[in-house]
């Protein structure tokens, strides 16, 4: 199969990631359009590896992983101690630094 | 001798500080303290005019160093002082005369609250006075120059409650500013070009020659110049003449002593002082003849047209300052003169003013002389000593005016061809104006029925002999009229006493001074003649005629307001309203334009600060889509 076939689904997924990241309210969905907009780079990332038959882009791709995975974790804690204050998760409530 | 020098001045000095600061406590005998302290510095004068008589004519000037006052390096200003026989003369007039004063001034200002304020300011003016007339150099001049002119305003708007005094105060403060620039001008001209203020350097002394013996003509002109300018502030000569007329809103023991001892006979001093710059300057010399022909006329014509007893006598004093300032432009020919002139003047002027302050004592403060009339059976002190006063004024054969002015009048032809003759025709009309004006205040005060009016409140005048201590200087100043011209006279006895200071030639006169003399005295009867003819002879209405244009163009000061409003203040007053509207319009419009298109950059700025989230990451797609697209396009270019 062709890898630039590739390329067009990690596009595409990155498309719904940042409309999504602009489109909705809830922090949770925002976030998870954010994964999606991380992965998709993985995904381009991989590919061209492979299209150039080096490593390089594969290597970057796990530290992606691993910045996304710590990015969850500090994001997720975020996202819940708002939740217990404001009870809600709309990230367009939360426009003030203050309570 | 020379300790006593410092003393003329701290007397008055020490009295105006004593009152001013010592409250309340003061104010039962502050006016005697003040008039002892006057005659106290009248007393140093006396020791110290004695002591100068016993020294051969050569070595009279004295000097004492008191200290260094501002010493820079190359700039010594020193508080030193000089007593020659110039000082000395000045001295004897303002102490004594001034002492006089000071002597009416309790009996005039009994009534008034403000009474130990009053005699701190006249102290006050008496010091400045004579700090200016014994200072050594031009600078401490200057420091006693503005003396008086802080005195004077003081005195002036005394009665500061009355809106016209305030007024008149400030004019004449501003007006004399305007000469002040000029005194300030020459002293800087003298230290660049002389290195030095003090008055030998530049003038030069019995045997030593002056700085200004080598300067070259321009510089001397320039510096003559300046100093007239400072002449005609403060002896109130055309162009700065206009705030003597108002500054007869103060009390008129200030009036006299403005006019007689002090303040208007300081241009004539320091012209006279100077007269080693005016010497040698001849187009400088030129420019203060016409100034004091021009003002001797100016003065005249007011002082016809005025029915403010006052305001006739200040044009009087103006016209005579005139005469003063003429002799003094005329070189060695006239100075001498000048200052007798000045002497005498200082006596009869002196007495007229106190005798006209006696008539308003009597009258309720009326002014107008066409409410007076009848007088001198009811005030025949006064009567007498201002009809001496009068007849000295106008020259009459035997008093002082008749010595001082003929002198004058014979000078100003003796100046010697066209110029002595337009001078010389000049100070004879102006006597014969002279003689006219005063004989028509005589007349309108003293003679003729009664045309008295009862003032503001209802109450008809009950004209009395004001008490003796106003009637005793009144008295004392009208021996001086009527004695010193000739005193002075005798032998020439003011001119071998001057001569070493000021210097004396005799000039080319195309007259005999016999038919000077003639003339003179037919000028003045034809004026008094005319004088009788329209006042003594017909009843005065009590309404003054509507006159010719002449007469009232004189009584608005010949239109001297009238000029300096159209020819100063208006242009002076756009100018300032266009700076305004350029400072706040433009330097302020753009400073101000600025702020606001910044402000308003700003505020929209703001609201791309809105706290959503959402537009923060729209926001940061777009960037990024910016630099992408950048990116490609430089990439592909």
């Amino acid at each position: 199969m062709n890898p630039v076939n590739y390329l067009y689904l990690s596009a595409l997924l990155f498309t719904i990631g940042a409309a999504g990241v602009l489109i909705r309210r809830n922090a949770i969905v925002l976030f998870m359009c954010v994964e999606l907009m991380l992965n998709a780079s993985n995904l381009a990332l991989v590919t061209f590896s492979r299209l150039h038959g080096t490593l390089d882009g594969q290597i970057i791709a796990f530290f992606t992983m691993v910045v996304a995975a710590a990015e969850v974790v500090v994001g997720l804690a975020i996202i819940v101690s708002i939740f217990r204050t404001r009870h809600s998760a709309s990230v367009d409530d939360s426009n003030l630094m203050k309570l | 001798m020379n300790s006593l020098i410092p003393l003329l001045v701290a007397a008055p000095l020490a009295g105006a500080a004593l009152l001013l600061l010592g409250g309340r406590a003061l104010d039962r005998f502050g006016h005697w303290l003040a008039t002892a302290l006057a005659a106290l510095s009248f007393g140093f004068g006396l020791a110290l005019f004695s002591d100068m008589l016993g020294r051969e004519a050569e070595h009279r000037a004295i000097t004492k160093h008191l200290f260094s006052w501002i010493p820079v390096n190359g700039f010594q200003a020193d508080i030193s002082f000089r007593l020659d026989q110039l000082s000395m003369t000045f001295v004897l007039l303002i102490t004594g005369v001034g002492t006089l004063i000071h002597l009416y001034s309790v009996g005039y200002m009994a009534h008034d609250e403000r009474r130990r304020r009053f005699f701190a300011y006249l102290n006050l003016f008496l010091a400045a006075m004579l700090l200016l007339v014994v200072a050594d150099n031009y600078l401490l001049l200057y420091f006693g120059w503005e003396g008086v002119g802080l005195a004077s305003y003081l005195l002036i708007g005394f009665w500061q409650h009355k809106p016209s005094a305030a007024t008149a105060a400030k004019k004449a403060f501003i007006v004399n500013r305007v000469g002040d620039m000029g005194l300030s001008i020459a002293i800087m001209l003298m230290f660049v070009e002389f290195g030095s203020f003090s008055f030998e350097p530049i003038l030069g002394s019995a045997g030593t020659v002056g700085g200004a013996a080598q300067a070259s003509e321009g510089k001397l002109t320039a510096i003559g110049l300046m100093l007239l300018l400072a002449a005609c502030g403060k002896s109130a000569q055309v162009p700065l003449q206009s705030w003597l007329g108002d500054a007869m809103e103060g009390p008129t023991p200030v009036s006299a002593l403005i006019h007689a001892a002090t303040m208007v006979t300081a241009g004539v001093y320091l012209i006279t002082r100077s007269s080693a710059i005016f010497d040698l300057a001849p187009d400088a010399q030129t420019a203060v003849v016409v100034v004091g022909a021009v003002t001797l006329l100016f003065g005249a014509i007011v002082g016809c047209a005025k029915d403010d007893i006052k305001k006739a006598l200040a044009g009087s004093t103006m016209s005579q300052i005139g005469y003063m300032v003429l002799a003094a432009g005329l070189g060695p020919i006239g100075y001498a003169f000048a200052i007798m002139h000045l002497v005498t003047h200082g006596f009869f002027k002196a007495g007229l003013f106190l005798g006209a302050g006696s008539v308003m004592h009597g009258m309720n403060d009326e002014v107008d002389m066409r409410h007076y009339g009848g007088l001198r059976k009811h005030m025949p002190v006064t009567f007498v000593t201002f009809g001496l006063g009068y007849l000295a004024i106008i020259g009459f054969p035997g008093l002082s005016g008749f010595f001082s002015k003929d002198k004058i009048i014979e000078a100003a032809f003796a100046k010697g061809g066209t110029e002595g003759w337009i001078l010389g025709l000049c100070a004879l009309v102006g006597a014969a104006v002279t003689a006219f004006y005063m004989t028509r205040v005589m007349l309108l005060t003293f003679f003729g029925e009664k045309r008295w009016q009862p003032d503001a409140d209802g109450n008809a005048p009950h004209p009395h002999e004001s008490p003796k201590t106003m009637t005793i200087p009144m008295v004392l100043l009208a021996f001086g009229s009527v004695f010193a011209g000739g005193l002075f006279a005798y032998n020439g006895s003011f001119l071998t006493w001057l001569e070493p200071v000021t210097g004396h030639s005799e000039g080319d006169s195309p007259l005999a001074p016999l038919v000077v003399t003639l003339l003179t005295t037919a000028c003045m009867l034809a004026g008094v003649a005319v004088s009788y003819l329209m006042y003594g002879r017909s009843a005065v209405p009590v309404v003054p005629p509507v006159g010719s244009p002449l007469t009232r163009a004189a009584r608005r000061d010949l239109l001297q307001d009238d000029f300096n409003h159209a020819v100063l203040v208006r242009p002076g007053s756009a100018l300032t309203a266009a700076l305004v509207y350029f400072d706040s319009r433009g330097l302020d419009g753009f400073v101000n334009g600025l702020a606001a298109t910044i402000g308003g950059i700003s505020g929209r700025l703001r609201r791309v600060q809105n706290g959503f989230v959402r537009s923060y990451a729209l926001s940061m797609f777009g960037g990024t889509l910016v630099l992408v697209a950048t990116t490609l396009l430089m990439r592909s270019v």
